[in-house]
Protein backbone atom coordinates (compact mmCIF):
# COMPACT_ATOMS: atom_id res chain seq x y z
CA UNK A 1 0.00 0.00 0.00
CA UNK A 2 2.95 2.02 0.76
CA UNK A 3 4.50 1.65 -2.35
CA UNK A 4 6.16 4.86 -3.88
CA UNK A 5 7.99 4.59 -7.00
CA UNK A 6 10.22 6.93 -8.12
CA UNK A 7 10.33 8.99 -11.53
CA UNK A 8 12.19 11.60 -13.92
CA UNK A 9 10.33 15.06 -13.44
CA UNK A 10 10.25 16.21 -17.18
CA UNK A 11 7.78 19.57 -16.41
CA UNK A 12 5.93 21.50 -14.30
CA UNK A 13 2.63 23.58 -13.91
CA UNK A 14 0.61 25.91 -11.87
CA UNK A 15 1.75 28.18 -9.55
CA UNK A 16 -0.73 27.43 -6.60
CA UNK A 17 0.29 25.41 -4.02
CA UNK A 18 -2.10 22.92 -3.85
CA UNK A 19 -2.60 22.62 -7.43
CA UNK A 20 0.93 22.40 -8.82
CA UNK A 21 1.43 19.61 -10.87
CA UNK A 22 4.28 17.69 -13.27
CA UNK A 23 5.35 15.72 -16.10
CA UNK A 24 6.82 12.06 -14.43
CA UNK A 25 8.50 9.77 -16.52
CA UNK A 26 8.56 6.03 -14.75
CA UNK A 27 10.78 4.44 -17.52
CA UNK A 28 8.80 6.04 -20.47
CA UNK A 29 5.73 5.72 -19.23
CA UNK A 30 4.36 9.23 -18.21
CA UNK A 31 1.96 10.55 -15.91
CA UNK A 32 0.45 13.51 -14.35
CA UNK A 33 1.68 14.52 -10.44
CA UNK A 34 0.78 16.18 -8.04
CA UNK A 35 3.70 18.29 -6.66
CA UNK A 36 1.63 19.83 -3.96
CA UNK A 37 4.15 18.11 -1.35
CA UNK A 38 7.10 18.95 -3.11
CA UNK A 39 7.34 22.19 -3.72
CA UNK A 40 10.77 22.57 -4.47
CA UNK A 41 10.94 19.86 -7.52
CA UNK A 42 12.71 21.54 -10.42
CA UNK A 43 12.66 19.37 -14.09
CA UNK A 44 15.16 17.38 -14.02
CA UNK A 45 14.84 15.74 -10.25
CA UNK A 46 14.01 12.19 -9.25
CA UNK A 47 10.77 12.24 -7.50
CA UNK A 48 8.97 9.60 -5.37
CA UNK A 49 5.30 9.03 -6.25
CA UNK A 50 2.74 7.47 -4.04
CA UNK A 51 -1.07 7.26 -5.27
CA UNK A 52 -0.53 10.17 -7.48
CA UNK A 53 1.28 12.85 -5.26
CA UNK A 54 5.18 13.53 -5.20
CA UNK A 55 5.96 12.50 -1.16
CA UNK A 56 10.11 13.25 -1.31
CA UNK A 57 12.75 14.55 -4.04
CA UNK A 58 15.37 11.31 -4.75
CA UNK A 59 18.73 12.78 -3.17
CA UNK A 60 21.09 11.44 -5.87
CA UNK A 61 24.50 12.45 -3.72
CA UNK A 62 23.24 10.26 -0.57
CA UNK A 63 22.03 7.58 -2.85
CA UNK A 64 26.24 7.81 -4.58
CA UNK A 65 27.18 7.68 -0.71
CA UNK A 66 25.29 4.68 0.20
CA UNK A 67 27.30 3.13 -3.33
CA UNK A 68 30.40 4.00 -1.96
CA UNK A 69 30.05 2.44 1.30
CA UNK A 70 28.92 -0.76 0.02
CA UNK A 71 31.34 -0.90 -2.90
CA UNK A 72 34.24 -0.38 -0.72
CA UNK A 73 32.62 -2.97 1.79
CA UNK A 74 32.17 -5.43 -1.03
CA UNK A 75 36.07 -4.60 -1.47
CA UNK A 76 36.70 -5.03 2.17
CA UNK A 77 35.16 -8.73 1.96
CA UNK A 78 37.07 -9.76 -1.49
CA UNK A 79 40.40 -8.80 -0.20
CA UNK A 80 39.18 -10.68 3.24
CA UNK A 81 38.55 -13.82 0.75
CA UNK A 82 42.02 -13.43 -0.56
CA UNK A 83 43.88 -13.06 2.12
CA UNK A 84 41.94 -16.07 3.60
CA UNK A 85 42.49 -18.60 0.66
CA UNK A 86 45.99 -17.76 -0.55
CA UNK A 87 48.92 -19.82 0.64
CA UNK A 88 50.96 -18.22 3.37
CA UNK B 1 14.39 2.49 -13.80
CA UNK B 2 16.89 4.59 -12.23
CA UNK B 3 16.65 4.31 -8.26
CA UNK B 4 15.55 0.86 -8.80
CA UNK B 5 17.96 -1.12 -10.39
CA UNK B 6 21.01 -0.39 -8.91
CA UNK B 7 18.89 -2.14 -5.75
CA UNK B 8 18.52 -5.05 -7.13
CA UNK B 9 22.51 -6.03 -7.64
CA UNK B 10 23.12 -9.42 -7.00
CA UNK B 11 26.67 -8.72 -6.23
CA UNK B 12 25.56 -6.42 -3.92
CA UNK B 13 23.17 -8.70 -1.97
CA UNK B 14 25.68 -11.46 -1.34
CA UNK B 15 28.23 -8.77 -0.60
CA UNK B 16 25.56 -7.84 2.56
CA UNK B 17 23.82 -11.36 3.13
CA UNK B 18 28.03 -12.54 3.95
CA UNK B 19 28.67 -9.37 6.65
CA UNK B 20 25.22 -10.26 8.23
CA UNK B 21 26.09 -13.86 8.21
CA UNK B 22 29.47 -12.57 10.27
CA UNK B 23 27.30 -10.04 12.54
CA UNK B 24 25.50 -12.26 13.76
CA UNK B 25 26.68 -13.97 16.44
CA UNK B 26 23.40 -14.48 18.40
CA UNK B 27 20.07 -15.44 17.65
CA UNK B 28 17.94 -12.06 16.49
CA UNK B 29 14.47 -11.83 15.90
CA UNK B 30 14.15 -8.49 13.75
CA UNK B 31 10.38 -6.91 12.35
CA UNK B 32 9.96 -5.39 9.32
CA UNK B 33 7.01 -3.09 9.43
CA UNK B 34 5.72 -2.35 5.97
CA UNK B 35 4.02 -4.98 4.09
CA UNK B 36 5.85 -3.66 0.59
CA UNK B 37 8.83 -4.75 2.74
CA UNK B 38 7.72 -7.88 3.21
CA UNK B 39 6.43 -8.54 0.11
CA UNK B 40 9.90 -7.75 -1.11
CA UNK B 41 11.90 -10.09 1.19
CA UNK B 42 9.91 -12.59 0.25
CA UNK B 43 9.50 -12.19 -3.51
CA UNK B 44 13.38 -12.37 -3.57
CA UNK B 45 13.73 -14.79 -1.06
CA UNK B 46 16.27 -12.47 1.14
CA UNK B 47 15.24 -14.26 4.10
CA UNK B 48 16.66 -17.61 2.48
CA UNK B 49 19.98 -16.03 1.98
CA UNK B 50 20.08 -15.13 6.11
CA UNK B 51 22.06 -17.19 8.53
CA UNK B 52 19.75 -19.45 11.07
CA UNK B 53 20.25 -17.16 13.94
CA UNK B 54 18.88 -14.18 12.37
CA UNK B 55 14.61 -14.46 12.27
CA UNK B 56 12.53 -12.06 10.05
CA UNK B 57 9.34 -11.49 11.60
CA UNK B 58 6.67 -9.86 9.36
CA UNK B 59 4.56 -6.60 10.77
CA UNK B 60 1.45 -5.21 10.54
CA UNK B 61 2.18 -2.44 7.95
CA UNK B 62 -0.72 -3.43 5.32
CA UNK B 63 -3.20 -0.96 6.00
CA UNK B 64 -6.01 -3.17 4.46
CA UNK B 65 -4.79 -5.80 6.63
CA UNK B 66 -5.86 -4.03 9.72
CA UNK B 67 -8.59 -2.05 8.53
CA UNK B 68 -11.68 -3.45 10.65
CA UNK B 69 -14.64 -5.10 9.57
CA UNK B 70 -17.50 -3.03 11.03
CA UNK B 71 -15.44 -0.47 8.89
CA UNK B 72 -15.55 -2.32 5.73
CA UNK B 73 -19.27 -3.06 6.47
CA UNK B 74 -19.74 0.71 6.96
CA UNK B 75 -18.19 1.24 3.20
CA UNK B 76 -20.18 -1.42 1.76
CA UNK B 77 -23.64 -0.50 3.07
CA UNK B 78 -22.91 3.02 1.83
CA UNK B 79 -21.86 1.21 -1.72
CA UNK B 80 -25.68 -0.69 -2.01
CA UNK B 81 -27.22 2.78 -1.47
CA UNK B 82 -28.84 4.37 -4.47
CA UNK B 83 -27.29 7.02 -5.93
CA UNK B 84 -23.84 6.46 -4.16
CA UNK B 85 -20.13 5.33 -5.87
CA UNK B 86 -17.90 4.16 -3.00
CA UNK B 87 -14.31 4.35 -4.76
CA UNK B 88 -11.17 3.00 -2.65
CA UNK B 89 -8.02 1.15 -3.55
CA UNK B 90 -7.74 -1.98 -5.55
CA UNK B 91 -6.81 -3.97 -2.27
CA UNK B 92 -9.41 -2.49 -0.38
CA UNK B 93 -12.13 -3.94 -2.84
CA UNK B 94 -11.11 -7.92 -2.12
CA UNK B 95 -11.10 -7.72 1.90
CA UNK B 96 -14.14 -9.05 3.27
CA UNK B 97 -16.01 -7.42 6.54
CA UNK B 98 -18.03 -9.66 8.68
CA UNK B 99 -20.11 -11.11 5.79
CA UNK B 100 -19.38 -9.98 2.39
CA UNK B 101 -16.43 -7.87 0.38
CA UNK B 102 -16.80 -4.69 -1.98
CA UNK B 103 -16.48 -6.10 -5.00
CA UNK B 104 -19.55 -8.70 -3.95
CA UNK B 105 -21.46 -5.52 -3.00
CA UNK B 106 -20.45 -4.02 -7.08
CA UNK B 107 -22.30 -7.66 -7.87
CA UNK B 108 -24.84 -6.98 -5.93
CA UNK B 109 -25.89 -3.92 -8.21
CA UNK B 110 -23.28 -1.68 -5.74
CA UNK B 111 -21.69 1.33 -7.74
CA UNK B 112 -17.93 -0.06 -6.50
CA UNK B 113 -15.29 1.79 -8.41
CA UNK B 114 -11.82 1.27 -8.08
CA UNK B 115 -8.96 4.38 -8.17
CA UNK B 116 -5.55 4.91 -8.09
CA UNK B 117 -5.41 7.82 -5.90
CA UNK B 118 -7.83 9.66 -3.83
CA UNK B 119 -7.55 12.72 -6.34
CA UNK B 120 -9.29 10.40 -8.64
CA UNK B 121 -12.36 10.56 -6.35
CA UNK B 122 -12.78 13.84 -6.69
CA UNK B 123 -12.20 13.38 -10.18
CA UNK B 124 -15.22 11.53 -10.10
CA UNK B 125 -17.24 13.71 -8.40
CA UNK B 126 -16.70 16.70 -10.10
CA UNK B 127 -17.74 15.22 -13.54
CA UNK B 128 -20.82 13.43 -11.73
CA UNK B 129 -22.73 16.09 -9.65
CA UNK B 130 -25.45 13.86 -9.65
CA UNK B 131 -24.00 11.10 -7.62
CA UNK B 132 -22.64 11.02 -4.08
CA UNK B 133 -19.14 9.69 -4.18
CA UNK B 134 -17.54 8.66 -0.77
CA UNK B 135 -13.79 8.13 -1.01
CA UNK B 136 -12.74 5.06 1.05
CA UNK B 137 -9.81 6.05 2.64
CA UNK B 138 -7.60 3.57 4.41
CA UNK B 139 -3.39 3.98 4.84
CA UNK B 140 -0.71 4.87 6.50
CA UNK B 141 1.10 8.02 7.23
CA UNK B 142 2.79 7.75 3.54
CA UNK B 143 -0.96 7.92 2.01
CA UNK B 144 -2.33 10.44 3.99
CA UNK B 145 -1.04 14.01 2.52
CA UNK B 146 -2.84 12.31 -0.87
CA UNK B 147 -6.23 11.93 1.28
CA UNK B 148 -6.04 15.41 3.27
CA UNK B 149 -5.10 16.89 -0.26
CA UNK B 150 -8.46 15.49 -1.99
CA UNK B 151 -10.60 17.24 1.17
CA UNK B 152 -8.72 20.22 0.47
CA UNK B 153 -9.18 20.49 -3.12
CA UNK B 154 -13.39 19.08 -3.18
CA UNK B 155 -13.41 22.03 -0.40
CA UNK B 156 -11.86 24.47 -2.72
CA UNK B 157 -14.24 23.59 -5.87
CA UNK B 158 -17.15 23.67 -3.51
CA UNK B 159 -18.10 19.52 -4.19
CA UNK B 160 -21.23 18.27 -1.89
CA UNK B 161 -21.25 15.47 -2.93
CA UNK B 162 -17.46 14.10 -1.89
CA UNK B 163 -16.92 12.83 1.21
CA UNK B 164 -14.88 9.92 3.26
CA UNK B 165 -15.08 6.61 5.31
CA UNK B 166 -11.59 7.45 7.10
CA UNK B 167 -9.68 4.36 8.45
CA UNK B 168 -6.22 6.10 8.63
CA UNK B 169 -3.88 4.11 10.92
CA UNK B 170 -0.49 5.22 12.50
CA UNK B 171 2.87 3.35 12.63
CA UNK B 172 4.96 3.99 15.73
CA UNK B 173 1.65 3.28 18.02
CA UNK B 174 1.67 -0.38 16.81
CA UNK B 175 5.28 -0.40 17.27
CA UNK B 176 4.75 -0.08 21.00
CA UNK B 177 1.69 -1.92 21.09
CA UNK B 178 3.91 -4.75 19.45
CA UNK B 179 6.85 -4.11 22.06
CA UNK B 180 4.63 -3.30 25.04
CA UNK B 181 3.20 -6.84 24.39
CA UNK B 182 3.72 -9.65 27.14
CA UNK B 183 4.50 -12.18 24.30
CA UNK B 184 6.50 -9.93 22.38
CA UNK B 185 9.77 -11.44 20.30
CA UNK B 186 10.70 -8.38 18.48
CA UNK B 187 13.97 -6.85 19.30
CA UNK B 188 14.48 -4.64 16.24
CA UNK B 189 12.44 -3.31 13.97
CA UNK B 190 13.47 -2.21 10.28
CA UNK B 191 11.07 1.49 10.14
CA UNK B 192 8.70 1.94 6.88
CA UNK B 193 10.49 4.01 5.12
CA UNK B 194 7.88 6.08 3.11
CA UNK B 195 5.92 6.59 6.33
CA UNK B 196 9.54 8.10 7.52
CA UNK B 197 9.61 10.10 4.44
CA UNK B 198 5.94 11.82 5.06
CA UNK B 199 6.44 11.64 9.05
CA UNK B 200 10.51 11.85 9.78
CA UNK B 201 12.01 9.80 12.45
CA UNK B 202 11.55 12.23 15.65
CA UNK B 203 8.71 10.02 16.94
CA UNK B 204 11.35 6.51 16.86
CA UNK B 205 13.68 8.03 19.25
CA UNK B 206 11.65 7.69 22.25
CA UNK B 207 10.82 4.30 21.47
CA UNK B 208 13.87 2.96 20.64
CA UNK B 209 15.01 3.94 24.10
CA UNK B 210 12.13 2.92 26.32
CA UNK B 211 12.35 -0.77 24.90
CA UNK B 212 15.87 -1.06 24.08
CA UNK B 213 14.96 -2.10 20.77
CA UNK B 214 17.47 -0.82 17.47
CA UNK B 215 14.96 1.21 14.80
CA UNK B 216 16.50 1.83 11.77
CA UNK B 217 14.64 3.70 8.38
CA UNK B 218 14.89 1.24 5.88
CA UNK B 219 13.81 0.92 1.98
CA UNK B 220 12.30 -1.34 -0.09
CA UNK B 221 14.80 -2.88 -2.40
CA UNK B 222 16.89 -5.87 -2.12
CA UNK B 223 19.94 -4.06 -1.29
CA UNK B 224 18.03 -1.23 1.03
CA UNK B 225 16.27 -4.33 3.44
CA UNK B 226 19.63 -6.38 3.51
CA UNK B 227 21.26 -2.59 4.63
CA UNK B 228 18.99 -1.78 6.94
CA UNK B 229 18.82 -5.27 8.73
CA UNK B 230 23.18 -5.12 8.93
CA UNK B 231 22.78 -1.88 10.72
CA UNK B 232 19.64 -3.31 12.44
CA UNK B 233 22.21 -6.59 13.55
CA UNK B 234 25.24 -4.81 14.48
CA UNK B 235 23.29 -2.82 17.06
CA UNK B 236 21.66 -5.43 18.48
CA UNK B 237 25.34 -7.34 18.87
CA UNK B 238 26.89 -3.79 20.60
CA UNK B 239 24.20 -3.69 22.84
CA UNK B 240 22.44 -0.42 21.23
CA UNK B 241 19.13 0.81 20.84
CA UNK B 242 19.21 3.72 18.71
CA UNK B 243 17.66 4.68 15.36
CA UNK B 244 19.39 5.10 12.38
CA UNK B 245 18.41 6.06 8.53
CA UNK B 246 19.31 3.59 5.93
CA UNK B 247 16.76 5.03 3.69
CA UNK B 248 18.92 8.67 3.38
CA UNK B 249 18.10 9.17 -0.27
CA UNK B 250 14.39 9.54 0.48
CA UNK B 251 14.14 10.14 3.96
CA UNK B 252 14.72 13.16 5.90
CA UNK B 253 14.97 13.53 9.42
CA UNK B 254 12.01 16.00 9.84
CA UNK B 255 10.17 14.29 6.83
CA UNK B 256 8.28 16.33 4.39
CA UNK B 257 7.23 19.40 6.12
CA UNK B 258 4.58 20.62 3.36
CA UNK B 259 2.93 17.22 3.37
CA UNK B 260 2.82 16.81 7.08
CA UNK B 261 1.39 20.44 6.83
CA UNK B 262 -1.36 19.40 5.37
CA UNK B 263 -2.45 16.36 6.89
CA UNK B 264 -2.03 18.47 10.02
CA UNK B 265 -4.61 20.75 8.49
CA UNK B 266 -7.28 17.88 7.75
CA UNK B 267 -6.82 15.53 10.16
CA UNK B 268 -6.39 15.03 13.88
CA UNK B 269 -5.28 11.50 15.87
CA UNK B 270 -7.59 9.35 17.60
CA UNK B 271 -8.15 5.92 18.87
CA UNK B 272 -8.40 3.12 16.59
CA UNK B 273 -9.17 -0.27 16.15
CA UNK B 274 -7.21 -2.70 14.49
CA UNK B 275 -8.25 -6.00 12.54
CA UNK B 276 -6.27 -8.77 14.79
CA UNK B 277 -4.78 -6.14 16.92
CA UNK B 278 -7.53 -4.79 18.95
CA UNK B 279 -7.56 -0.74 19.90
CA UNK B 280 -4.46 0.92 19.98
CA UNK B 281 -4.74 4.55 22.19
CA UNK B 282 -3.64 7.30 19.23
CA UNK B 283 -3.38 5.22 16.36
CA UNK B 284 -5.77 6.60 13.94
CA UNK B 285 -6.67 9.58 12.19
CA UNK B 286 -10.18 11.24 11.83
CA UNK B 287 -11.28 14.46 10.37
CA UNK B 288 -11.08 17.47 12.17
CA UNK B 289 -14.83 18.76 13.09
CA UNK B 290 -13.96 21.90 10.44
CA UNK B 291 -14.09 19.15 8.10
CA UNK B 292 -17.09 17.16 9.49
CA UNK B 293 -19.13 18.13 5.66
CA UNK B 294 -16.64 15.26 4.42
CA UNK B 295 -17.41 12.96 6.70
CA UNK B 296 -19.12 10.24 5.11
CA UNK B 297 -20.69 7.84 7.95
CA UNK B 298 -22.13 11.42 9.55
CA UNK B 299 -23.22 12.47 6.39
CA UNK B 300 -25.54 9.10 5.86
CA UNK B 301 -26.17 9.32 9.28
CA UNK B 302 -24.44 6.10 9.41
CA UNK B 303 -24.04 4.49 13.35
CA UNK B 304 -21.14 1.85 14.50
CA UNK B 305 -22.25 -0.98 13.63
CA UNK B 306 -21.85 -3.77 16.05
CA UNK B 307 -18.50 -5.57 16.83
CA UNK B 308 -18.38 -8.88 14.29
CA UNK B 309 -17.01 -12.06 16.14
CA UNK B 310 -13.50 -13.03 15.31
CA UNK B 311 -13.43 -15.56 12.60
CA UNK B 312 -11.07 -18.33 12.13
CA UNK B 313 -8.27 -15.92 10.52
CA UNK B 314 -5.43 -16.01 12.81
CA UNK B 315 -4.15 -12.55 11.56
CA UNK B 316 -3.70 -11.12 14.90
CA UNK B 317 -0.66 -13.73 15.40
CA UNK B 318 0.88 -12.99 12.18
CA UNK B 319 0.56 -9.20 12.17
CA UNK B 320 2.95 -9.60 15.74
CA UNK B 321 5.02 -11.80 14.39
CA UNK B 322 4.11 -14.85 17.06
CA UNK B 323 3.06 -17.04 13.59
CA UNK B 324 4.16 -17.37 10.61
CA UNK B 325 1.79 -18.00 7.90
CA UNK B 326 2.50 -21.94 7.39
CA UNK B 327 1.46 -22.78 11.00
CA UNK B 328 -2.02 -21.59 10.41
CA UNK B 329 -4.14 -24.62 10.46
CA UNK B 330 -6.19 -22.99 7.23
CA UNK B 331 -3.22 -21.81 5.02
CA UNK B 332 -3.40 -22.56 1.44
CA UNK B 333 -6.63 -24.83 2.49
CA UNK B 334 -9.62 -23.53 3.52
CA UNK B 335 -7.83 -20.00 2.76
CA UNK B 336 -6.35 -18.74 -0.39
CA UNK B 337 -6.08 -15.73 -2.33
CA UNK B 338 -9.22 -16.82 -4.17
CA UNK B 339 -10.88 -17.48 -1.06
CA UNK B 340 -9.38 -15.03 1.86
CA UNK B 341 -10.37 -16.02 5.59
CA UNK B 342 -8.89 -12.75 6.73
CA UNK B 343 -7.11 -9.70 5.19
CA UNK B 344 -3.10 -10.64 5.22
CA UNK B 345 -4.06 -13.89 2.21
CA UNK B 346 -5.70 -10.99 0.27
CA UNK B 347 -3.55 -7.98 -0.49
CA UNK B 348 -0.69 -8.62 -2.02
CA UNK B 349 1.69 -7.00 0.77
CA UNK B 350 -0.12 -9.29 3.67
CA UNK B 351 2.50 -12.03 4.80
CA UNK B 352 -0.17 -14.85 3.56
CA UNK B 353 -0.64 -13.67 0.25
CA UNK B 354 3.31 -13.28 -0.13
CA UNK B 355 3.68 -16.69 1.18
CA UNK B 356 0.70 -17.93 -0.79
CA UNK B 357 2.35 -16.51 -4.46
CA UNK B 358 6.18 -17.28 -4.14
CA UNK B 359 6.56 -20.29 -1.07
CA UNK B 360 3.69 -22.88 -1.78
CA UNK B 361 6.15 -24.82 -4.63
CA UNK B 362 9.16 -24.66 -2.31
CA UNK B 363 7.58 -25.86 0.48
CA UNK B 364 5.81 -28.81 -1.50
CA UNK B 365 8.91 -29.35 -2.80
CA UNK B 366 10.92 -29.64 0.70
CA UNK B 367 8.47 -32.02 1.68
CA UNK B 368 8.86 -34.16 -1.51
Amino acid sequence: MCLAVPGKLLSTQGEDPLERSGRVSFGGVIKEVSLACTPEARPGDYVLVHVGVAISIVDAEEAEETFRYLRAMGELEGLGAETATSPP
Amino acid sequence: MKFIDEYRDSALVRTLAGAIARTAKRPWTVMEICGGQTHAIVKFGLDELLPPAVTLVHGPGCPVCVTSAEMIDQAIALSLRPGVTLCSFGDMLRVPGSGIDLLTAKARGGDVRMVYSPLDAVRLAREHPGREVVFFAVGFETTAPANAMAVLRARREGLPNFSMVVSHVLVPPAMRAILGSPDNLVQGFLAAGHVCAVMGTGEYGPIAREFGAPIVVTGFEPVDILEGLLRCLRQLEAGRAEVENAYARVVRPEGNKAARAIVGEVFEVVDRDWRGLGSIPGSGLALRQEFADYDAPRRFGLHAPPKAPPGECISGQILRGLKKPFECPAFGTRCTPEHPLGAPMVSSEGACAAYHRYRLRSRSETAA
